[in-house]
């Protein structure tokens, strides 16, 4: 057993520090998750946050495993899907297992279309399923005939075309597209719509050039959907945590995450564990004809954002989104980002606050620092129906469980000889 | 400082934890500023120790 002193825990944390700040992410492609992700086995679902059986999920994600399984075959509809998830011949493993994320419910499986992330500084890759719009859709828990066909369109027409186009370009550099879009008023988390008409400008003419069929739908899919680049800056996201997880002695957090019962989080010195408890209700706004308990408690793997410094941890940048999920003014948001700089270990000078004179996005979570100030993460977040497939009830802003952090620091001290 | 004297100026608070004595005190048009804080491992002793040694 190794010790580890203040000294030698502050420089494991600098070169955590120094691994995401020097991450150079790159959109490379759009492929199946069976090509992307070889060792993903047949008959496994990947789901959002830590991991979880179906006896313990809950609507919206027993409603997206029903409609993945009809989606990939493995049961004529929706009531054999329940059963044949319920039998345990399906195996259910975290996105996160497989370097990958998804939003809300986070389901994917093999044939789905995922994007494609380098880090290149690194060599390492991440994934994420493609975002479906809004409203009905999977990642909600839709699992309709609607749900199903749009996700086979992903698959075999707007995915294909996406890769050519990203391909054809040699990719697209995602660090600088985030520094304009944190200048344009978006954080990453709950608003992309500055990034998403980014992108869309960045693949317009290679899509043209590139795609074989329905070019003007693929075009207004991407141009219809605010929420477009989410998945792309989750993937990025996730492709530079990941360069910074396996640390030893390293108390920054590399995985934030939650399945729609518990919250789970992982840290750079602790290998693969989850350390979980429950996962919160988000305080915020609802939208009109919902009440509190309409609403799903948090769920998704987008606070990966938040794990590198975007989403809450940025919302000085965005005024727009703070009304959105009721936080209050542009002096709250500001408020929240300053409060962040607590519990990390740097900023980010690449990701530049207009508001806070070009100050950058608090980086690097620092279990230690979330424990001696009692100051938890903050995570902006879509609020889900509990009911699968009825889409977002609202938006508000949520934190993990203190015991997540209470048990990943026992279990450092625990590896590093320093039990109390 | 004499307490015994302490409101008989003008009196200007810093105020440390629950924000809702700030607020009462701004609803007196008493000069107060908040500082957010709470104890460190919000109180637990095992986990105060363990950040003893592992710093933080």
């Amino acid at each position: 057993m190794t010790s580890a002193s203040p000294d030698t825990i502050a420089g494991a944390n600098r070169e955590a520090l120094r691994r995401i700040l020097a991450s150079d992410p790159v959109l490379v492609d759009v492929q199946l998750a069976r090509d992307a992700i070889p060792r993903l086995p047949d008959r496994t679902i990947l789901h959002a946050g830590p991991p979880i059986g179906w006896d313990r999920m809950c609507g919206p994600m027993r409603g997206a495993v029903a409609g993945a399984i009809v989606f990939e075959g493995w049961a004529d509809d929706l009531d054999a899907a329940a059963r044949l998830a319920a039998s345990g011949e399906i195996r259910f493993e975290p996105n996160h297992h497989y370097d990958g994320v998804g939003p809300m419910t986070g389901i994917t499986t093999r044939n789905m279309a995922v994007l494609v992330v380098e880090n290149r500084a690194f060599g390492n890759r991440a994934f994420c399923t493609v975002n479906e719009g809004i409203g009905n859709v999977m990642r909600f828990g839709g699992n309709d005939r609607e749900v199903i066909e749009r996700l086979q369109w992903i698959a075999s027409v707007a995915g294909p075309a996406l890769g050519a186009a990203i391909r054809h370009r040699k990719g697209i550099p995602l660090k600088s597209l985030i520094a304009r879009g944190l200048s344009m008023g978006d954080e990453m988390h709950m608003r992309n719509a500055a990034c998403s008409s980014l992108i869309l400008r960045e693949l317009a003419g290679d899509l043209a050039d590139t795609a074989r069929s329905d070019l003007s739908r693929i075009l207004r899919f991407i141009a219809g959907n605010d929420m477009f680049f989410l998945n792309v800056a989750m993937a990025m996201a996730k492709s530079i945590a990941a360069a910074a997880h396996d640390i030893p002695h390293s108390t920054v957090v590399t995985t934030m995450a939650r399945n729609g019962t518990d919250f789970g989080i992982r840290v750079s010195g602790t290998g693969d564990h989850w350390f979980t408890g429950p996962a919160q209700m988000a305080r915020g706004l609802l939208f009109a004809g919902f009440c509190e308990a309409d609403g799903n408690v948090d769920i998704g793997d987008s606070c990966i954002t938040e794990t590198v410094g975007l989403g809450g941890f940025a919302m000085a940048a965005s005024p727009a989104v703070v009304g959105f999920i009721g936080a209050g003014t542009l002096s709250d948001a500001i408020a929240y980002t300053h409060r962040m700089r607590e519990i990390t270990v740097g900023t980010n000078a690449d990701w530049a606050l207009p508001t806070l004179e070009m100050a950058g996005v608090p980086t690097g979570i620092d279990i230690r620092k979330v424990l001696a100030t009692g100051v938890l993460p903050v995570i902006n977040t879509a609020i889900a129906n509990r009911l699968p497939g009825r889409g977002q009830v609202g938006a508000g802003v949520v934190h993990p469980p203190l015991t997540c952090f209470e048990q990943a620091l026992i279990r450092f001290a625990e590896m590093n000889g320093a039990d109390a | 400082m004499e307490t015994d004297k302490l409101l008989q100026s003008e009196v200007r608070v810093i105020n440390i934890g629950l924000a809702e004595f700030a607020h009462d005190l701004e609803r007196c048009d008493v000069p107060v500023v908040h500082v957010e804080w709470s104890p460190p491992a919000v109180g637990d002793p095992r986990i105060a120790a363990l950040l003893a040694k592992l710093g933080g």
